[in-house]
């Protein structure tokens, strides 16, 4: 049984409204309203959603770059115990911060446009005070290795590279303090498709040589079923659904993983089916409807789905879904 | 009806042979688009496909002679079979020219990637959707206008046109205000919809709401839609004919299915084999392309994609560019793999 | 040359090759270099740098290019109208000359008037002695650029003119604008330590913090220029000297000024902070001194450069109204203000319009430093 390595209990985190010339606060968005998800060691949990479901505000809270509202984020380093990290301070973030870093969606704001790359990816280990020159610059050449680029190009300045290869520049940088857990915010949305797929299979080579743990957020599930172990769904600050890959994409239990799968576009003229078009628009986490926030545009939803929030319950073994109607919905997948 | 006014099925409505465009930078010559050749028929979908710097938005640009500065036509013959007109060259217009000005949204209309940029947000949408309609109607006042603004909200799906036409573009989601672009761009009723990049921005669910729409659409209507976009997934449930490009060069064009299922040029094999898909074994590698898309200003001698291809012949595509083959009635291949001679009827190079 | 130096250097002279060395050349080219390759495409931008260049070698030779002692006045030689140079003598040799005065009284007005005695030729010296003064504050020397032979007391160089008590205009016009341009780097300097340091502050920590910091901006902001210069000027003793006067003066206009500075810094320190590059830093554990000196400052100092360089003609502009509404410095001091303080009169004028000349390099070093600070914010952020 191989370890847990994140796990994080009834997450939440609220935004506040405020109005007025003294700014009090009106309402809360609720961007993130009770997430719960774990990651073993080297295993990929891929979070989608669309716009406004609260992925990334959870990401973000999970490495500490935004502290929760409430809600527990319990992290093991190496063979220690599960600790809290959601409340700590900056001091004591000090020493889990090595552990869990971020690969970020633009390729075009994640690197600070006026250092050299080798200096780019040597800071995590200068910063830490980790090595001298020497021993840093070692480094920088062996993980510039590790993602593909040419030792030489590390006096270059960001702007010089690409989309891609600047990923793999965020890439290096992140791998650096040798972290167990890499929290990936769409690292490949911005990318050509192309680029895109060497990105993938360098996130999976790393992954098999270093042991890491991805939490892989993203809104595009055909690279999702390339990444992932498991996937979560995401809608309006909650979890809907979440499994194991292959069972999520064949035989999903929830109408909106069904339309999510069934809007992707298939790549292939000769299976133009009939899709799911769900109506209306994404919901708004500011006005939430009431019930299950889903319920106007589901195509299933009963009386009981206006009133009543829907629990996240075990439905099959390992199959998560919230819905009141999940037992009985026979819902198409991919297959 | 629409289907009345439709030209002849044989001939292309456009018609783009050998196009150029250049942009003169201060750090070199940019070859935007180096050689484009495609044929958009009357009632049917063009997909243009195909990574960034491959020339397609460029393309879309040069075709309603809206190029952004320095960028120039320099070659090439854009043909529009204009109704009630006889063919007209477009790259020989002046882009300021009262014909230009007739053609750019009455006869061939533009959506853009990011409607919150391409609707002013100083102005309602009502607003701005009129201006469309009295621009090129003289006798349309302000009244017929509106009415006629309401019909098209309501065409494209908005609930409550009433009142969505007085708000102004922020005040609209992304789906929202991609619908009062499409209804902007149907206003004046054109023969021709180029569509760049139409649901790029827009979350998955609602991509598949308006592409929905513009099926129906275009079904409808008998609208001619060019449709750029570098998801092969929404060519492939959009398209009716293929045109793949790279580096500025279309290298393949053809009925989609064969595009998909019957690849010719090493570019499109290998781009479809790179595509993630929601049937793939999870954790399953990704078949990539070596190397990476050319700096501008870098291109390589000889065929663009030479530098990448696995198929290259050396001394052949490392020299000199090659020229497009035509493999039957509407499909076309530019690579020294094929040429005319050499096609089996599968459409494989010979050995 | 540093390493950074050299690079540049070579790189700019390898500028007309193309393909992969252009491609390379811009790889290693710090941000720095991208930025002065953008500036230097503005054609007007660089010739203003230029002149500010030049006026600001005015201001450090200054004495050096006067010839007469700014202030040493003489009552028969007011209101001497400025003299034309013949570059060429009778002879056809390169030998400039003015012609001798003859001051002769008009019997009927009693009012000296100056005639051209063209009998009398006052041949320019170069690198003539005059009056002494220290180079750069530091050398005792009298070498003048330009000079004349001063035995006979007719003779006289006067290439701008006299003011009414016979001081020589190109002489004080020198000196002022060592004055009025030095005021400016003073009062700039001061403004950008009260912008960074509130409007970082401001930035960084947000909150009842900023909010506090901004309304009282704001406060300052909206309290009327004028009448708060008359105050605070009216309020500075009498008995000061002129360089307690100078300070004071400076400070007065730097505390309006830092407000513009103190808001554009705020607002790049809010959006840096959510720029993930910052992020990621905060991720590593870097110290919060770290990103700001390291991630943050560097990237919003070509900002703080342009809105300095358009801050420097406010002070400008500042210090010559104040003074020429005599609220700024005094006499015996000397600055443009102080110089077109003589023309505020419409008879005097009439008598003399060359002491208008003043307003002449106010005009040119406003408009130089405007283009420049345009040239440079378009150089810094071609996509704001």
């Amino acid at each position: 049984m191989t370890t847990t390595v994140l796990e994080v209990e009834n997450l939440k985190k609220h935004f506040p409204i405020r109005r007025g010339l003294l700014r009090k606060v009106v309402g809360q968005v609720k961007a993130v309203d009770g997430v719960s998800l774990s990651i073993r060691k080297g295993e990929t949990l891929s979070l989608v959603g669309e716009s406004g479901c609260g992925k990334t505000t959870v990401s973000r809270c999970i490495v500490r770059a935004l502290t929760p509202t409430s809600g527990a984020v319990r992290f093991r380093v190496g063979a220690g115990p599960m600790v809290d990290v959601a409340q700590l301070t900056r001091r004591g973030l000090a020493s889990f911060r090595p552990h869990m870093q971020m690969i970020f969606q633009d390729p075009f704001s994640s690197l600070n446009p006026r250092m050299m790359i080798g200096d780019i990816i040597a800071e995590p280990l200068l910063v830490n005070g980790i090595g001298d020159k020497g021993s840093r610059r070692a480094r920088v050449e062996e993980l510039l290795d590790l993602v593909k680029l040419p030792a030489a190009y590390r006096n270059r300045f960001p702007h010089a590279f690409s989309g891609g290869q600047r990923q793999r520049i965020g890439i290096a940088r992140a791998l650096a303090l040798n972290p167990s857990l890499v929290v990936a915010d769409e690292p490949v949305s911005a990318l050509d498709v192309s680029v895109q797929a060497q990105i993938v299979n360098l996130m999976l080579e790393l992954q098999q040589r270093l042991g890491l743990s991805y939490l892989f957020v993203a809104h595009d599930l055909s690279v999702v079923k390339h990444m992932s172990d498991r996937v979560a769904v995401m809608y309006v600050g909650r979890i809907v659904e979440e499994a194991a890959t292959e069972d999520l994409f064949n035989t999903p239990r929830h109408p909106y993983t069904d339309a999510l799968l069934s809007a992707v576009p298939k790549p292939d003229p000769r299976s133009r089916s009939k899709r799911v078009i769900l109506k209306g628009e994404v919901a708004d986490p500011a006005h939430p409807p009431p019930g299950c926030p889903f319920h106007p545009r589901c195509n299933y939803a009963i009386e009981r789905c206006r009133t009543e929030m829907p629990k996240l319950q075990e439905i099959v073994p390992n199959h998560r879904v919230s819905c009141h109607r999940a037992h009985e919905l026979k819902l198409a997948g991919v297959a | 009806m629409a289907e009345a006014q439709k030209p002849p099925a044989a001939e292309p409505i456009l018609s783009v042979r050998d196009l150029e465009v250049h942009f003169a930078q201060d750090e070199g010559l940019v070859r935007a688009v180096d050689g484009a050749s495609f044929d958009l028929h009357a009632g049917k979908i063009l997909g243009i496909v195909g990574e960034s710097g491959c020339g397609k938005s460029v393309t879309a640009r040069a075709i309603l002679q809206i190029l952004d500065h320095p960028g120039r036509i320099v070659g090439g013959e854009l043909w529009f079979d204009r109704p009630g007109h006889s063919c007209l060259d477009i790259a020989r217009q002046d882009p300021r020219s009262a014909t230009m000005v007739a053609i750019r949204g009455k006869e061939i209309a533009l959506i853009f990637q990011e409607p919150m940029t391409s609707f002013s947000a100083h102005y309602t949408i009502g607003n701005q959707i009129g201006e469309v309609i009295t621009v090129h109607d003289a006798t349309a006042g302000k009244e017929r206008a509106r009415v006629r603004t309401l019909e098209l909200l309501r065409l494209v799906g908005i609930p409550r046109p009433e009142r969505r036409i007085d708000e102004y573009p922020f005040q609209l989601s992304g789906g929202l205000r991609q619908r009062a672009m499409i209804a902007m761009a149907l206003a004046c009723d054109p023969r021709i919809l180029i569509a760049d990049e139409p649901t790029t921005a827009l979350d998955v669910t609602t991509q598949a709401q308006i592409l929905d729409l513009l099926r129906a659409l275009q079904r409808e209507r008998g609208l001619s839609v060019l449709l750029i976009t570098h998801d092969m997934g929404v060519i492939a449930e959009m398209a009716d004919d293929v045109a793949v490009m790279y580096l500025g060069r279309v290298v393949e064009r053809g009925p989609v299915d064969q595009i998909f299922h019957a690849p010719k040029h090493p570019y499109t094999r290998a781009l479809l084999r790179s595509i993630p898909s929601t049937l793939a074994k999870p954790r399953s590698r990704l078949q990539t392309i070596e190397g990476s898309i050319p700096h501008p200003y870098n291109r390589p001698q000889g065929c663009p994609f030479h530098p990448r291809c696995s198929e290259k012949i050396a001394g052949r595509c490392d020299r000199e560019m090659p020229r497009t083959v035509m493999l039957r009635a509407e499909s076309a291949v530019s690579c020294f793999l094929y040429t005319s001679a050499s096609i089996s009827t599968e459409g494989r190079p010979a050995a | 040359m540093t390493r950074s130096g050299r690079q540049w250097w070579r790189l700019f002279r390898r500028a007309s090759q193309k393909g992969a060395e252009a491609e390379d050349r811009i790889a290693v080219a710090t941000q720095l270099q991208l930025t002065w390759w953008r500036f230097r495409k503005h054609k007007l931008a660089v010739m203003s740098l230029f002149v500010v260049i030049l006026f600001y070698l005015v201001a450090v030779f200054a004495d050096f290019l006067a010839y007469a002692d700014p202030e040493a006045s003489d009552a028969r030689r007011g209101y001497i109208p400025p003299q034309s140079i013949h570059w060429f003598d009778s002879d056809g040799s390169f030998r400039p000359y003015v012609h001798g005065l003859l001051g002769v009284r008009d019997l009927r007005t009693f009012k000296l008037v100056y005639r051209v005695d063209e009998s009398r030729k006052v041949y320019i010296q170069f690198f003539a002695e005059g009056y002494p003064y220290y180079l750069f504050g530091l050398f005792p020397t009298n070498r003048h650029l330009l000079g004349f032979d001063n035995s006979k007391p007719e003779n006289g160089l006067f290439l701008l003119g006299t003011d009414v008590q016979g001081r020589d205009v190109w002489s004080r016009l020198m000196v002022a604008t060592r004055v009025s341009l030095s005021i400016g780097l003073a009062g700039v300097t001061i403004s950008l330590f009260l912008g960074v340091l509130f409007g970082g502050i401001s930035g960084l920590y947000g909150g009842i913090i900023d909010t506090a910091i901004q309304r009282m901006i704001e406060i300052v902001r909206s309290i009327p220029t004028i009448p708060l210069w008359m105050g605070l000027a009216a309020a500075l003793p009498n008995t000061w000297s002129s360089a307690q006067v100078y300070f004071a003066i400076t400070i007065i206009i730097s505390l309006i000024g830092w407000t513009d500075l103190a808001r554009v810094v705020r607002g790049r320190f809010l959006s840096l902070r959510e720029e993930d590059f910052v992020v990621a830093a905060e991720l590593m554990g870097a110290s919060r001194m770290r990103i700001i000196f390291r991630h943050m400052l560097p990237s919003f100092m070509s900002h703080v450069i342009a809105a300095i360089s358009l801050a420097l003609p406010a002070m400008i502009i500042s210090e010559t109204a104040l003074s020429f509404l005599g609220l700024g410095l005094r006499p015996p001091a000397i600055s443009w203000g102080i110089l077109l303080q003589d023309a505020q009169n419409i008879q005097t004028l009439a008598v003399a319009p060359w002491l208008l000349v003043a307003a002449v390099p106010v005009i040119i070093v406003i408009l130089a430093f405007n283009f420049l600070g345009d040239g440079l914010r378009d150089a810094a952020d071609p996509y704001g």
